[in-house]
């Protein structure tokens, strides 16, 4: 199967109508927009049966989208960088409802200074606050991955809401073939919502009530902690359902010529294919590269990253992302996965790049894994690379010295 | 809108309650008297949304005293929780999902620091977008739940607990009550009312009024505070029938923009009697009289029924100034 040629964009708003989504409450910021845009003609047009509102703010959409899910209504909406941020206060408040509802994130950079392309600080700002997060490398994932998120958020094992996040222009505005899943066959896979408990003339309940105590609030947080890490394996059993009926296989995490691979580059989000690349020259040059692709990123996979890093020689991390005075976000969580493991690797290199879509070289992307191989050959403790050319700063320092007259 | 009432005197007031007896609110609070009230008229099918508030801390789990539906939301965006509610109650009767039976009023309720601050921008949304809710301000005129700082529907002269009066800052607050009122009827809100709990006849039929209308309607419902205003619990209704006796709250309403008063008073009785009830008055009395202040805010009470009653064709006899 071919597919069609859509941006990430348009598999995410197609996907919605698949899921056939009863309420879209939208607000516009790039590279998000044209989901919404989208969406909003298919309404008007008659050719998808959803509610359509733009909302006054992030905040308000969140607000609207777990309040119309608590009401019985299977809810999609999509934001990026900054409108995240703005939103995250309900963000904690809808994972408190377990209010099943997705979020599609289009991950920008975060101000200041402001920058339009992505690094992904935006959607692990919302890392903590009770959201499933699935992360997609092409406009086929965000497509299938948006199907599987509803299937697995509803599910009343787990009952929390999702984003489902894609990387703003590398493939918001990029078009691959993506190949769109039948829509009788979508039905069968992702059946009516079934809301628990919803708000009720028959049957009122009250929900994000306060509780006063502390030993109330863990019983809470404790209940939503289990329902995210039972996602794990609901998400698996829907996956395989997936793959029955699609053709299509997903795990929490993807493996590439891992077989033998000696050093691994653990990655997520689009800049993957970058470090695919990296290894097949590695390998050419007879580097027992590999890689391992963060697909499910919460829950995190402990056990298969443990499983599928132990016995490396070295790991390395890139993080599109930094946590000022701390380093990159994905190295902490990939360290704590493999402290407990017997044979883990001897080092672990932490590489922060791409940030606010910062190209990324070939020579770049090699040079993590030269780092990984001179660690091991050499014994030494990896010291944190952060990804950034001389051209590129003397770029910089000569656009400052032109704007400050000195040139 | 000369419609026949269900409710011709007090004693028509339903004896249906949906709000249990016993909750963790203050004794006299005028905010859950206002809901109870407001219950009694829309009957059981409702959705309450709530923003942070005194509210939000009389259902703790697993308890609530209310025989409806609660959904707390956060302090800026109730009534985009009560867009999404709706919304979704319509797409999904809409589509045959829910029967019109499960239909529900939903009504956002919170205090006046969500109504005139932190929530005016989800407010301003709701209202633009006509959308078909009610919205229940219980105004105790501070946030009472955090201790009773200033919020804009303070009005000037009181003193809070960030506007403390003191010898450099004799008058406390000196920022005017901002008007909720008109931003709301400039916006084009069908429907907006203030209410108080002393004129409970007043109140059942603008609440019965406004759900003969769709679209957004608000209500400002004058809420004594006897913990955040001081005074004893058992004068609470007293205060606010003082308060629309001398004209500090009029009592009002506005239809497709035509406002109305609904009550008017003969003759005001001075500022001053309403004033020296609460300890956050004080010191505008004591340990000397502010005459100037005590003025002020007789004469800003005094310049409202004049251009009101102008507007209306309707004359108040008003007090002098207390140095008259």
């Amino acid at each position: 199967m071919k597919g069609r040629l859509l941006t990430g964009n348009a598999a995410a708003a197609a996907a919605a109508r698949l899921a056939r989504v009863d309420y879209v409450p939208a607000y516009p910021i790039t590279p998000q927009t044209e989901i919404i845009e989208t969406i909003a003609d298919w309404v008007r047009e008659g050719t998808m049966d959803s509610k359509f509102v733009q909302l006054e703010s992030e905040h308000s959409m969140m607000t609207a989208a777990g309040a119309a899910s608590l009401a019985g209504a299977r809810v999609f909406t999509a934001t990026s960088s900054q409108g995240l941020l703005y939103a995250l206060e309900m963000l904690y408040n809808v994972s408190g409802w377990r209010a099943p509802m997705l979020l599609v994130n289009v991950s920008r950079g975060l101000a200041a200074p402001i920058v339009l392309e992505p690094d992904h600080n935006d959607v692990l700002a919302a890392r903590d606050s009770g959201f499933l997060q699935l992360h997609s490398e092409t406009c086929q994932e965000v497509a299938d991955l948006v199907l599987l998120a509803y299937r697995v958020a509803e599910d009343k094992r787990v009952s929390l809401p999702a984003i489902v996040n894609l990387d703003g222009f590398y493939l918001s505005f990029t078009r691959e073939p993506v190949v769109l899943p039948d829509q009788g066959k979508v039905d069968q896979f992702l059946p009516p919502y079934e809301p628990v408990s919803p708000l009720s003339a028959s049957r009122p309940v009250a929900r994000g009530s306060a509780v006063m105590e502390g030993f109330v609030y863990s019983y809470f947080r404790y209940n939503l902690h289990a329902a995210a890490l039972r996602a794990k394996n609901v998400f698996n059993e829907a996956a395989g359902e997936y793959e029955q009926l699609f053709g299509r296989e997903y795990g929490p995490v993807e493996g590439y010529m891992l077989d033998d691979a000696e050093y691994v580059l653990v990655m997520s989000n689009s800049f993957t294919a970058l470090g695919r690349q990296a290894v097949k020259r590695m390998r050419e040059r007879g580097v027992h590269a590999g890689l391992l692709k963060l697909r499910m990123v919460r829950p995190f996979p402990t056990e298969e990253v443990a499983a599928l890093l132990r016995g490396r020689k070295v790991v390395g991390v890139f993080d599109q992302n930094l946590s000022p005075g701390l380093g990159g976000i994905f190295y902490s969580e990939v360290a704590g996965a493999l402290y407990h493991v017997k044979n883990r690797p001897k080092a672990i290199l932490p590489a922060v790049g791409a940030l606010g879509g910062k190209q990324i070289t070939a020579k770049e992307m090699d040079s993590v894994f030269e780092e990984m191989v001179r660690i091991d050959r050499d014994g030494v403790t990896p010291s944190p690379m952060f990804l950034m050319r001389d051209d590129e700063l003397a770029r910089v320092r000569k656009a400052v010295a032109i704007a400050e007259g000195r040139s | 809108m000369a419609t026949a009432t269900r409710f011709r005197t007090l004693k028509d007031m339903p004896k249906e309650d949906y709000l249990s007896p016993g909750n963790t609110l203050c004794a006299g609070c005028g905010g859950i008297l206002a809901l109870r009230i407001f219950h009694k008229v829309l009957g059981p099918k409702v959705a309450w949304v709530n923003a942070a508030g005194c509210m939000t801390v009389s259902m703790s789990y697993p308890l609530s005293p209310l025989k409806s539906n609660w959904l707390y939301t956060a302090f800026a965006s109730a009534p985009a929780g009560a867009q999404g509610v709706r919304d979704a109650l319509d797409v999904l009767m809409a589509k045959g999902k829910l029967p019109a039976s499960e239909d529900l009023k939903v009504v956002v309720v919170s205090g006046d620091g969500a109504a005139y601050d932190i929530g005016l921008q989800s407010t301003s949304g709701a209202i633009d977008r006509r959308l078909d809710f009610y919205y229940l301000c219980y105004d105790n005129e501070a946030y009472g739940n955090t201790g009773f700082q200033m919020s804009t529907s303070t009005p000037y002269g009181s003193s809070t607990k960030t506007t403390p009066a003191t010898a450099a800052y004799p008058l406390g607050n000196t920022a005017r009550k901002k008007d909720l009122f008109e931003v709301w009827r400039a916006m084009k809100a069908p429907y907006v009312a203030t209410l108080a709990n002393s004129h409970g006849l007043d109140f059942l039929r603008k609440v019965e009024r406004g759900s003969e209308i769709k679209g957004p309607r608000l209500y400002i419902a004058f809420a004594a505070c006897p913990t955040g205003w001081g005074f004893d619990t058992r004068n609470s209704v007293e205060i606010e029938k003082l308060a629309v006796q001398t004209g500090v709250w009029p009592l009002k309403e506005s239809v497709n923009g035509a406002v109305r008063h609904t009550f008017v008073p003969r003759a005001l009785i001075p500022v001053s009697d309403y004033l020296k009830t609460q300890e956050r008055f004080n010191h505008l009395f004591e340990p000397s009289e502010k005459t100037e202040a005590i003025d002020a805010i007789q004469e800003s009470v005094n310049v409202y029924w004049k251009e009101a009653g102008a507007r209306e064709g309707f004359e108040v006899k008003l007090p002098g100034s207390s140095s008259r």
